[in-house]
């Protein structure tokens, strides 16, 4: 077993537990529920001490006997081991005692948290033989997609709603990926590649490939917790879009919980949405375990998903860790990033705004109290949403090469109040 | 002119590998029945005990997804079409 399919043994429903072989596939014939890698943890406790992990090279794949690849990894063997920034000048501006910043807006190559789910599924598309790669996006997994597999020699189809940022477009084009624009939001992109996805014999990373693509979220959690010195945090804030990289993070902790690399601990994972999208934290608010699906309104599009799929499984995950979610507007999604960016010195794109401006809501109400430790998720970089930026930074002041002139700019300053 | 319904691959195999299927006009809910009544086994995998759509299928009609219309009760006239499709994850 341990030969041919690694420490995966089948794939399983999590709905009603029926198994399927390790194949390109995703959901349950049955229900119609999300299948899931199974491991063999027994294999896994043996291999994967924290010792052998701190032996290994700094990246995502030194955890590598967590990630559903049948052999070393093919694709993306670079990426992860993002920094985890002491942010001190942001935990006082948001009145909590220690805060930290999982920065993924850092990431290689793409700069965004989706190169951890992409190495995963390109790697794992690879093994089981395919050549063309493929997937719906919102901009980012269109970005990694595309830039790993121009390195990995492999052929890509990537669609995206057609009103994306520019810059997110152009970072896919660059690479020769096929670019789909589609007129409509990512819902309906979506379904739409969920149509095609069967058809060409294509590795549809979020599609028929979800089971492996989506297991790839968990390093950014087995990283915070070896960073903070194999601790998992007290809390810790994510951004949902489809809701995955919340259960994932859930999921990071008990399985390093299971195998014995951390202490058990009571944590909560929070979550946090757009106003303009808001389908899951809106449920949490009012407490349901089912949420409505919305049309997304919002600068944060990288987050604009109306149907998440794992929506149900996010508010599961917060109901059970005690944790809370909210969501933000335009405006605060704004001074979240310029929050950031003025205090850390990151510039994250709009779903960094959205969970430093969700955090400060939830610390200023008490749901994460002041006395206690958090860890912030940002997952992309601000360099690729410019557009939601631009106009809300104030401008540069242009003066003729005189000394007199910048005297002249810097008495002005002078009588202003001080910069804090 | 019939609704057409697109068969998700998962469900080919109830329907003879069949990808569109054609039903009479009236509702979603009159439309699945009919599909059980010709394919039989199909509607469980669609509806749940409860007789909601199962949380993981998104039914769409013209291309909105039925929650935003009259979710079973919406109403399907010659021409339509229906998508049946698994939710999938994030981008």
């Amino acid at each position: 077993m341990q030969s041919t399919n690694g420490f995966m043994k089948a794939l399983k429903c999590r709905e009603c537990g029926r198994e399927y072989p390790l194949s390109a596939t995703h959901v349950c014939e049955f229900d119609f529920g999300p299948l899931e890698v199974v491991y063999d943890y027994a294999a896994i406790k043996k291999s994967m001490t924290r010792s052998a992990i701190e032996s290994r090279p700094q990246t995502m794949w030194r955890y590598r006997e967590l990630l559903p690849v049948a052999k070393e990894p093919t694709v993306g063997t670079q990426v992860g081991f993002t920094p985890l920034v002491r942010a001190e000048r942001l935990a006082k501006r948001l009145g909590i005692r220690e805060l930290w910043i999982k920065n993924d807006t850092v990431n290689y190559p793409t700069l965004s948290f989706k190169d951890r789910v992409v190495s995963v599924a390109l790697s794992r598309a690879r093994e089981l033989g395919f050549t063309t790669v493929a997937c719906a996006s919102t901009g980012n997994l269109a970005n990694s997609v595309a830039a790993n597999a121009a390195a990995a020699g492999l052929r890509s189809y990537v669609f995206i709603p057609s009103d994306l940022e520019q810059g997110k477009i152009i970072n896919s084009l660059v690479y020769g990926a096929q670019v789909i624009a589609i007129k409509g939001h990512y819902d309906e992109v979506n379904r739409l590649c969920a149509e095609i996805a069967g058809k060409y014999g294509w590795a549809f990373v979020n599609v028929n490939m979800r089971p492996y693509y989506a297991e790839g979220s968990k390093s950014m959690g087995f990283e915070i917790v070896e960073q903070l010195g194999w601790k998992i945090p007290e809390h810790t804030v994510v951004p949902m879009a489809s809701g995955s990289l919340l259960t994932k993070i859930h999921k990071s902790f008990q399985e390093f919980i299971k195998l014995g690399l951390t202490e058990e601990r009571p944590y909560r994972v929070h979550g946090s949405q757009a106003t303009g999208c808001n389908p899951i934290s809106a449920a949490q608010k009012a407490g349901l375990d089912f949420f409505k699906p919305v049309k997304p309104n919002t600068i944060a599009k990288s987050l604009a998903i109306g149907t998440p799929a794992d929506g149900f499984y996010a508010l599961k995950v917060m109901r059970e860790t005690g944790a809370s979610a909210d969501d933000v507007t335009d405006p605060e999604i704004r001074e979240g990033i310029k929050m950031l960016a003025e205090c850390e010195g990151i510039f994250a794109e709009t779903a960094g705004g959205v969970t430093t401006a969700v955090a400060k809501k939830l610390i200023a109400s008490g749901r994460i109290p002041a006395k206690d430790s958090a860890v912030l998720c940002i997952t992309g970089n601000g360099l690729k949403t410019l557009d939601a930026i631009a106009g809300h930074t104030g401008t540069a002041r242009e003066i003729r090469p005189s000394l007199r002139e910048f005297e002249a700019l810097l008495s002005t300053d002078e009588a202003s109040p001080a910069i804090a | 002119m019939p609704v057409k319904v697109r068969i998700p691959t998962p469900l080919r195999k109830l329907t003879n590998n069949e990808e569109v299927v054609e039903v009479k006009p009236g509702t979603v809910g009159e439309a699945i029945l009919e599909l059980q009544s010709r394919f039989p086994g199909i509607k469980e995998r669609l509806i749940d005990e409860t007789g909601e759509v199962r949380r993981f299928v998104n039914v769409y009609v013209n291309e909105e997804d039925i929650r935003f219309l009259q979710n079973q009760a919406t109403a399907l006239k010659d021409g339509d079409e229906i998508s049946i499709i698994p939710a999938i994850a994030g981008g």
